[in-house]
């Protein structure tokens, strides 16, 4: 082979190939010193090197020293009045101190009276959402991917939410739950039932901005699943139609585990997207009058832009929310793994 | 069993009669094949999809109904007396900052495509097809980090910015898109990449191209749609994006749609009907192209997760 020896990997996500060409590279002869192990290792790898570095460069600039900074801003009790500030040819310096971990001790132990509820709250958000989704997904699929007439034009119709900007469906939902105005109170009206405050009441925007996200985010699930299910093979079928398999064991054991790997993926990408679902929440309900229906994303936005700017804390609330997320992922991944294993 | 004997599957059936007569002449055990059904099933499978399709559909009819209904329809909501009209779209084209908010979501979102798409399409093919030291944690990395929520990044993004004078900046705002939009074009385009056969390099490694060279010539060229694929996605994310817009833009000048918009339904006054039609003017043409490019683009999603 010539010096392009960052070899084209055959298998996929075989990782392992990596380590073992490194291996093989560094194990020659046992005596090779440091340098020389590091020019032979430039020589091999310089061509990957540099096609990566540029988004090495910019996560490096525009994630890695942001997220540093967060994390000793969250370390600190910086806010607006003692953060540094310009005005006019003067600087003033930061005055903000280094406090250690009482931030994180302070939400974590509850003692701000706002981290529990609203996990509590962001949890049955995402897990209402993302049930929603999967299981309407999942249906209205399973009715699409059948022989029927004006097919596509379901499909067109039932996609169309999905091309509509999140903050413009927010507004547009925000229309239709107005109220005096809006068209849901209309109906009910028609049909005899007294109008809802839809946005007034901590419990109905719940429901609320439930719905607007439900609507939203099922014909990606849709669409998806409808993907993984054209990608099973018709011969599973077969074989369990003359197995004499009933519809439902057909779906039970041929449908959804063929399903099992877009699933798992949808599943995963749905729960952080809503988890971190900013807009919806913080169009739909204002800045001031839903306090008890923030998420943990909203609030920690309150906090460093409201009132009073807080910043370390918004910054701890971020640095908690994505452990949260990293904690959640590890175990999905290796819950998944495991169950493949058992298979 | 006449429905199970039309099914196009019928010529195994003889066979199986064959192997098994005794089930199959049980004539009352029907098991449907999946492209079988009764009437009556048909009739509940057309009703389910018109009603979730009336669901989907009715919040977009409905808002280009209120568009068209004059400044004040929107207090009526289910009645169209006094016909439509296109004043509200006059309105706001002209008499508003509505034109302006829309220059900039458009500059602002194109200038973190472009940046997104090119700084991450060589990142997406090398950890497409090579594997080198720091293969592994920089796919970690990628993965990681669209995990991170608004709030992670903000303060901090906020105070640096600050202190460069790049708040209320096209400038700051693409920056901050790019550290969203990188990431995750390399993610995107790795699972293209992952699509296009090695055999390709391989032709190009025995005619004597560098990785370069095999990347520029010829990859970059087959992977088009999945680079206007992840165009698009970029696109779209950073013209809905609202949290770092709010945060870092405030002359009313610099404002993108996504803030914009809230200006209408503000404290003193609700102008829905301003609000729906440009609402409206926002959807068509990202709909439209949407439509178009949305198979591609749940395969691209989907194809980084699965071959991760």
């Amino acid at each position: 082979m010539k010096k392009a020896t960052a070899q084209p990997a055959q298998a996929t996500g075989s990782a392992a190939s990596g380590s073992a060409g490194s291996g093989s590279a560094t194990s020659g002869p046992s005596k090779a010193g440091l340098l020389t192990r590091m020019k032979r290792s430039y020589d091999r790898y310089w061509y990957a090197w540099a096609m990566v570095l540029p988004v090495v460069l910019v996560i490096g600039v525009l994630i890695g020293y942001p997220l540093g900074r967060g994390i000793y801003l969250s370390f600190t009790d910086a806010n607006e009045l003692n953060v540094a500030k310009q005005i006019g040819e003067t600087t003033i310096p930061a005055t903000y101190e280094f406090i250690g971990l009482d931030n994180y001790w302070r939400i974590l132990s509850g003692a701000d009276g706002e981290f529990y509820p609203k996990l509590w709250w962001t949890v049955v958000w995402t897990a209402s959402c993302v049930f929603f989704h999967y299981t309407i997904g999942l249906g209205l699929a399973l009715l699409l991917n059948r022989k029927l007439k004006g097919r596509s034009l379901y499909r067109v119709m039932l996609i169309l939410p999905w091309a509509v900007p999140p903050f413009v469906a927010t507004y547009i939902w925000r229309m239709m739950y107005n109220s005096e105005s809006g068209v849901f109170n209309a109906l009910l009206g028609k049909l005899g039932f007294a109008p809802v405050d839809w946005l007034g009441d901590t419990f109905t925007q719940k429901v609320a901005v439930i719905g607007v996200n439900v609507w939203l985010g099922v014909p990606f699930m849709m669409v998806a699943i409808l993907g993984g299910l054209a990608s099973i093979s018709s011969d599973q079928y077969e074989a369990a139609e003359m197995d004499g398999a009933s519809p439902w064991q057909r779906f039970r054991h041929v449908t959804l585990p063929g399903l099992k790997p877009v699933s798992s993926t949808v599943i995963l990408l749905g729960t952080i997207w809503t988890f971190n679902m900013f807009p919806i929440i913080y169009l739909m309900l204002g800045e001031a009058n839903a306090m008890n229906s923030e998420i943990l994303v909203t609030y920690a936005y309150r906090l460093a832009f409201g009132s009073v700017r807080d910043y370390a804390g918004a910054a701890t609330y971020g640095i908690i929310i994505l452990s949260m997320l990293l904690v959640f992922a590890v175990f999905y991944r290796r819950l998944l793994n495991r169950q493949e294993a058992a298979q | 069993m006449s429905a199970m004997t039309e099914s196009r599957h019928d010529s195994a059936r003889p066979d199986r009669a064959a192997v098994n007569p005794t089930q199959a002449h049980r004539p009352h055990r029907k098991i449907r094949g999946r492209d079988e059904r009764s009437p009556l099933a048909s009739l509940g499978l057309h009703a389910a999809l018109i009603g979730a399709a009336v669901i989907a559909v009715f919040p977009i009819a409905y808002m280009m109904f209120i568009s068209l209904r004059g400044r004040d329809g929107w207090t009526t909501p289910t009645s169209a007396e006094g016909g439509l009209e296109i004043s509200n779209y006059t309105y706001v084209l002209t008499e508003t900052e509505f034109p302006r908010w829309f220059a900039n979501s458009v500059l602002i979102a194109l200038g973190t495509t472009a940046l997104g798409v090119f700084i991450a399409a060589s990142t997406g093919y090398a950890i497409s097809r090579m594997r080198f030291p720091g293969h592994k944690s920089l796919m970690w990395v990628l993965l990681v980090t669209q995990m991170f929520p608004v709030a992670v990044l903000i303060v901090a993004l906020y105070n640096i910015l600050g202190g460069l004078g790049l708040l209320d900046s096209y400038v700051g705002l693409i920056l901050t898109y790019c550290s969203v939009s990188v990431p995750f074009c390399a993610w995107m385009m790795k699972g293209y990449f992952d699509t296009i056969p090695y055999e390709i390099d391989e032709a190009g490694r025995v005619d004597g191209l560098t990785p370069f060279g095999t990347f520029y010539r010829l990859i970059l060229p087959l992977a088009k749609p999945g680079l206007a694929v992840t165009a698009f996605y970029s696109f779209i994310t950073a013209w809905g994006e609202v949290a770092f817009a709010r945060a870092f833009l405030s002359s009313d000048s610099m404002l993108t749609l996504s803030v914009g918009l809230q200006s209408f339904i503000g404290q003193h006054k609700a102008e829905w009907g301003y609000l729906a039609a440009s609402a409206v003017i926002i959807t068509i043409p990202a709909g439209l192209i949407f439509l178009l490019v949305q198979r591609n683009l749940v395969a691209g999603l989907t194809a980084g997760g699965t071959k991760g």
